[in-house]
């Protein structure tokens, strides 16, 4: 399946991009990040939450759709 | 004319809803990048009761973006210094400063006399002591956060709803995301989140339009585009922190809230003998300062490598602009690790020093 994954904050910095494309044929959210830190090993200790389509959901959750969020919390005011 | 005309004659709003609007209490929580804008619209609608609570002073370099502040602010507390500007705005509502810091042991009090409580902090210790204050006491709470060129909004709290745990249930590492002091910010887009905020409070209060409750906007200055993430509410983290109600007064702040670690001067540091220089940054954060031959534990493995600590040299500890330097300090009292002090100015400082000695001899 072809994901596209999106970036924000520090985490686009990482990846250098706001968005990609992604061929993955596993299933939960958590094998797809180990495809991901393949390709940005400094993921790994990053912090983020996952959202699915739109909907922030466990790492734990089966991947049922094609667009995969990754969000840094911001500490800025 | 009236003050508030152009709300009145809106028949969404009318006289009904600007007396709604004059009853509300709303504090907010750091008059910086994000309350500046918050607090002037807040003031303009009239919100009859406004609180502000902010420790810090007015300093040149917040110019750029706290629109309530100019140089006649400079060196004064930023609650009082907004409040001047404020009544001159609207001397008709009343404000409340409260020039200190926010802590587990004020926060329950002060939120009690509130309806609505605003984020607009610029660290995670406070936003979760924010957050967590905000389930005990139930209030909504509008945070808004931002990092270089995008920016967060959010309802918390909000008629039983989601809170900033079900969003990101514990804390990054203090250091692993900086803050715009540390790292930069557009100066317009404090402005524009800000404004977010306050619109969410006004129509929390009026009972107008979606309020962002459960939701997460996301916005990037650059591309224009927003993103909004639902956030699903998680009964478990709301328990956890209701379970905490009793002893929360009790509880003790979290390292960067209480500490006043000893800072330095460049100048001084160097006149220290027997050092072990300390580059808190990351790998990857230039500008290098090799010829002090520091050793290099960026702060997010600070606490996992005490062991690179030289317990019988001084320790003169830097980063980029002395912020995560004070964290590092703050870390080695902590472990009863003493003779560390924090470098005030961050590495391109400290290398300008450097280069003007070499120039001198």
């Amino acid at each position: 399946m072809q994901l596209t994954i999106k970036y924000f904050g520090l985490i686009a910095e990482i990846t250098q991009c706001n968005e990609e494309q992604f061929e993955f044929s596993g299933t939960l959210i958590n094998e797809f990040l180990e495809t991901v830190y393949l390709k940005y090993p400094k993921l790994k200790e990053t912090h983020f939450q996952v959202a699915q389509n739109n909907e922030i959901v466990s790492k734990e959750t089966i991947i049922t759709q094609t667009e995969i969020a990754l969000l840094p919390p911001f500490a800025g005011g | 004319m009236n003050r508030y005309n152009r709300h009145i004659i809106l028949s969404e709003i009318g006289q009904k809803g600007q007396d709604k609007l004059t009853q509300a209490k709303v504090l907010v929580v750091g008059a910086g990048g994000l309350g500046c804008p918050v607090l002037q619209y807040l003031t303009a609608a009239g919100i009859g009761t406004i609180g502000i609570v902010d420790f810090d002073i007015v300093e040149k370099s917040n110019l750029q973006r706290q629109v309530l502040f100019g140089t006649s602010s400079l060196g004064k507390n930023k609650a009082i210094a907004a409040k001047q500007r404020l009544l001159d705005l609207n001397d008709t509502i009343s404000i409340h400063t409260y020039p200190e810091k926010l802590t587990h042991k004020n926060v329950l009090e002060l939120f009690k006399d509130y309806d609505i409580i605003v984020d607009g902090t610029d660290n995670f210790a406070t936003r979760y002591l924010i957050n967590d204050a905000s389930i005990i006491t139930n209030k909504p709470l509008v945070y808004g956060a931002i990092y270089k060129f995008e920016g967060q909004v959010a309802v918390f709290n909000y008629q039983n709803g989601a809170s900033y745990r079900c969003l990101f249930p514990t804390p990054s590492k203090e250091g692993a995301i900086p803050n715009c002091s540390e790292i930069g910010v557009l100066g317009v887009l404090p402005g524009i989140i800000g404004s977010m905020q306050a619109n969410e409070v006004l129509k929390i209060i009026l009972g107008l339009g979606n309020i962002l409750s459960g939701k997460l906007l996301c916005y990037n200055a650059l591309t224009t585009q927003t993103t909004t993430l639902i956030i699903h509410k998680v009964e478990s983290e709301i328990k956890k922190v209701l379970s905490k109600k009793e002893s929360f007064q009790n509880t003790v702040e979290e390292l960067n809230c209480n500490f006043n670690p000893p800072e330095i001067s460049i100048e001084d540091a160097f006149k220290k003998r027997n050092i072990q220089f300390i580059d808190v940054r990351e790998k990857d954060e230039f500008p290098k300062v090799d010829s002090l031959n520091p050793t290099y534990i960026p702060l997010s493995e600070f606490e996992n490598n005490l062991d690179k600590i030289d317990s019988k040299k001084e320790k003169i500890i830097f980063c980029q602009s002395g912020i995560r330097s004070k964290k590092a300090v703050s870390v080695l009292q902590k472990h009863h690790i003493n003779n560390s002090y924090s470098i005030k100015e961050g590495a391109s400082e400290i290398l300008e020093y450097i280069n003007q000695l070499h120039k001198q001899q």
